[in-house]
């Protein structure tokens, strides 16, 4: 019955069900061990965060904006995203001549063959 | 009667959304309850249609209704040398795609009739929905190519109409412009490309004209013009500039729509390729397939880099829609490039083709839910800046429950839904290119970030004093919600019968040139 729902890629197999049991024993394995942890780290200075030793701003005092994140990322890529982002000119002509241009490669390449 | 409907079911199909539109303004007249009431109506009438054949069709085989004529044997034979009347021919391709909208279209409805209640111009904007839900669904059971360039007409006009709907001090009529130039261009393209066929073959319908062509120098205008507008439609990089304009414009609901009717460019782009060329392509197959994949490797990648870099919740779901048209691509340009192989289609191509449709399905319930839950946080917050939104998750934990699993899905995370159609892609375009499938993967990776972005940046931190107020979106959104994600749930854990019962037949529908053809004019 298992087997029934697994889904053949041609390569390997993929059973959610069979997952979905894996993933519980991970969790009930992930709990046991939990469980000999020290119930009194749970209390007291131990639940503050380590801020390279500043104090906890207040709740809401403090906001990561969206845009903060994946500074590095972007940053490695700016040669790329230098040139990607102002073909994306908002000019509607533009647009237009993408279409326009993909057609004429197509019509070299398909009249060719 | 129940026999009538039966038998009637692809005019129906069609009727439905379109009586819907077309008395949504009388029932407006009446009052808001009434026109709610008939929009609610028309969303489950044209949903139970859309089962109903799909249902039909994969249980019994392609259905053929020709509009004028009892059945469409009397259009061919003695009585005439070619099909003269409109035809619908809905095989398990157009099936898929018509369970698709219907889906999306009744969970998208039930949910604007919340969203859109503040809004004024209701009768229009329902009437120009029903139009293009009209028009995609007559786009895809279509088996008539001018009268697919006029559905796919209905659905442009209706779609840059609805992109405009808001004003929004004018960025949303210049998207709607930019939406309505674009598409008016392709769809002449697309006439241009018709006549060329019929001046030829004397034919407008698909499977006479397939029976027909003879791949000279004016089919292959033909087929440029034909497959350049489809994909750039369906936002195929490098012509994908409009989607994110249109898409962040648009309501949500709207948009969630829009992302169907791409998928019926997609559809008509695959039909143009496999049904009505074909064989035909056996000198250009690998150049066709390459051409879908190039493109699509574009699309996954050039999407979710821009995606990354976004901070206005819309625009960046909007590259995702341009990256996951990418996968589609990759897809089923690896199974055109093989098509002539019959050892590699067997071995690989089916289960990329199969990826490909699977991710289509997949796609419209997973992205379609992410527009729903953005167009939710919105509908609370009036701001699509994620730098500006925080918090949320402890006054929306309904819409924050709803995300992540359109998040996850996106991001190929097991056990949901977009993991299985992915996987289906990784695997077979492996046997390509290992290259293509990693750069796949990588995709995914990113599409991850970028959705723990949005996450952390909507739902996370404490609750922000600006939106004290703010709370969970009424009932019908959340129903909406709901629906697209128990979807995405459900597939997710049972793939195989899904794929069993419904992207395979597609597949081989979709392979199977001879059949369509055979369907209308009998055994060719």
């Amino acid at each position: 019955m298992t087997f029934a729902w697994t889904l053949e890629t041609g390569s390997g197999t993929w059973n959610p069900l069979l997952w979905l049991v894996a993933f519980g024993v991970a969790v009930g394995i992930g709990l046991y061990i939990r469980s000999f942890g020290r119930a009194d780290n749970r209390e007291g200075d131990a639940l503050k965060p380590f801020i390279s030793g500043n104090e906890e701003p207040e709740d809401g005092a403090s906001h990561l904006p969206a845009s903060n994140l994946y500074w590095g990322f972007t940053d490695a890529l700016k040669a790329y995203y230098q040139k990607v982002v102002p073909l994306h000119s908002g000019i509607p002509t533009d647009y237009v001549a993408w279409m326009l241009g993909v057609m004429a490669v197509m019509f070299i390449i398909v009249l060719a063959t | 009667m129940f026999s009538f409907c039966i038998r009637h079911l692809p005019a129906l199909l069609i009727a439905a959304p379109l009586f819907t539109a077309f008395v949504v303004p009388l029932a407006g007249r009446l009052g808001s309850r009434v026109r709610a009431a008939w929009v609610a109506l028309g969303a489950f009438a044209t949903a139970g249609i859309g089962f109903a054949l799909a249902a039909k069709v994969l249980g019994s085989g392609p259905v053929t209704y020709v509009f004028g004529a009892l059945d469409h044997a009397q259009t061919l034979g003695a009585a005439a040398a070619f099909p003269i009347r409109i035809m619908f021919e809905v095989d398990a391709f157009s099936a898929l795609m018509i369970l698709i909208s219907s889906l999306s279209s009744l969970a998208i409805t039930i949910y604007s009739l919340a969203a859109e209640s503040r809004q004024s111009g209701l009768d229009i904007f329902y009437a120009m929905l029903f139009l293009l839900v009209a028009g995609v669904l007559g786009m895809v059971a279509t088996g008539d190519l001018f009268n697919f360039f006029v559905f796919l007409e209905i659905s442009s006009l209706a779609g840059a109409a609805l992109v405009a709907y808001r004003i929004d001090e004018g960025v949303a009529v210049e998207a709607g412009l930019k939406y309505a130039l674009l598409s008016t261009i392709g769809a002449l393209s697309v006439l241009i490309a018709i006549g060329i066929l019929f001046a030829q073959y004397n034919a407008l319908n698909l499977a006479a004209v397939a029976s027909r062509l003879q791949f000279g120098t004016l089919d292959k205008i033909a087929l440029v013009l034909l497959a350049v507008p489809l994909a750039m439609k369906a936002g195929a990089v490098p012509m994908h500039f409009w989607t994110p304009d249109s898409y962040a414009a648009a309501p949500s609901s709207v948009t969630a729509f829009l992302v169907v009717s791409s998928q019926a460019s997609l559809y008509a782009l695959f039909r143009i390729l496999y049904t009505l060329y074909g064989h035909l392509l056996q000198f250009s197959w690998v150049t066709f397939g390459w051409f879908l994949i190039i493109l699509g490797v574009l699309s996954a990648f050039v999407g979710v880099t821009m995606a990354l870099t976004q901070k206005d919740v819309k625009r960046l779901m909007a590259y995702h829609s341009v990256s996951q048209t990418g996968y589609m691509l990759l897809g089923a340009g690896v199974a055109l490039a093989v098509l002539g192989n019959a050892e590699a289609l067997a071995a690989f191509g089916k289960t990329a083709l199969a990826g490909a449709l699977f991710h289509m399905f997949n796609n419209a319930l997973y992205k379609g839910l992410l527009f729903l839950t953005a167009g939710a946080v919105f509908y609370r917050t009036g701001t699509r800046n994620l730098d500006r939104l925080g918090g949320l998750g402890h006054t929306m934990p309904w819409t924050m429950a709803f995300f992540m699993i359109g998040a996850l899905a996106i991001a190929g995370i097991p056990p949901f839904n977009g993991f299985a159609s992915k996987l289906l892609i990784y695997e077979s375009v492996y046997r390509l290119s290992p290259f293509l499938s990693i750069l796949a993967m990588v995709v995914s990776i990113l599409t991850l970030a970028s959705f723990v972005k949005v996450f952390h940046a909507m739902f996370l931190g404490p609750p922000r004093a600006e939106y004290a107020e703010a709370r969970e979106v009424p009932r019908p959104m959340l129903a909406g919600m709901a629906i697209l994600a128990a979807f995405v749930v459900l597939i997710g854990l049972l793939p195989r019968p899904f794929n069993d019962h419904m992207i395979a037949p597609a597949v081989e529908a979709l392979l199977d040139r001879v059949g369509y053809i055979a369907t209308i004019l009998g055994g060719s």
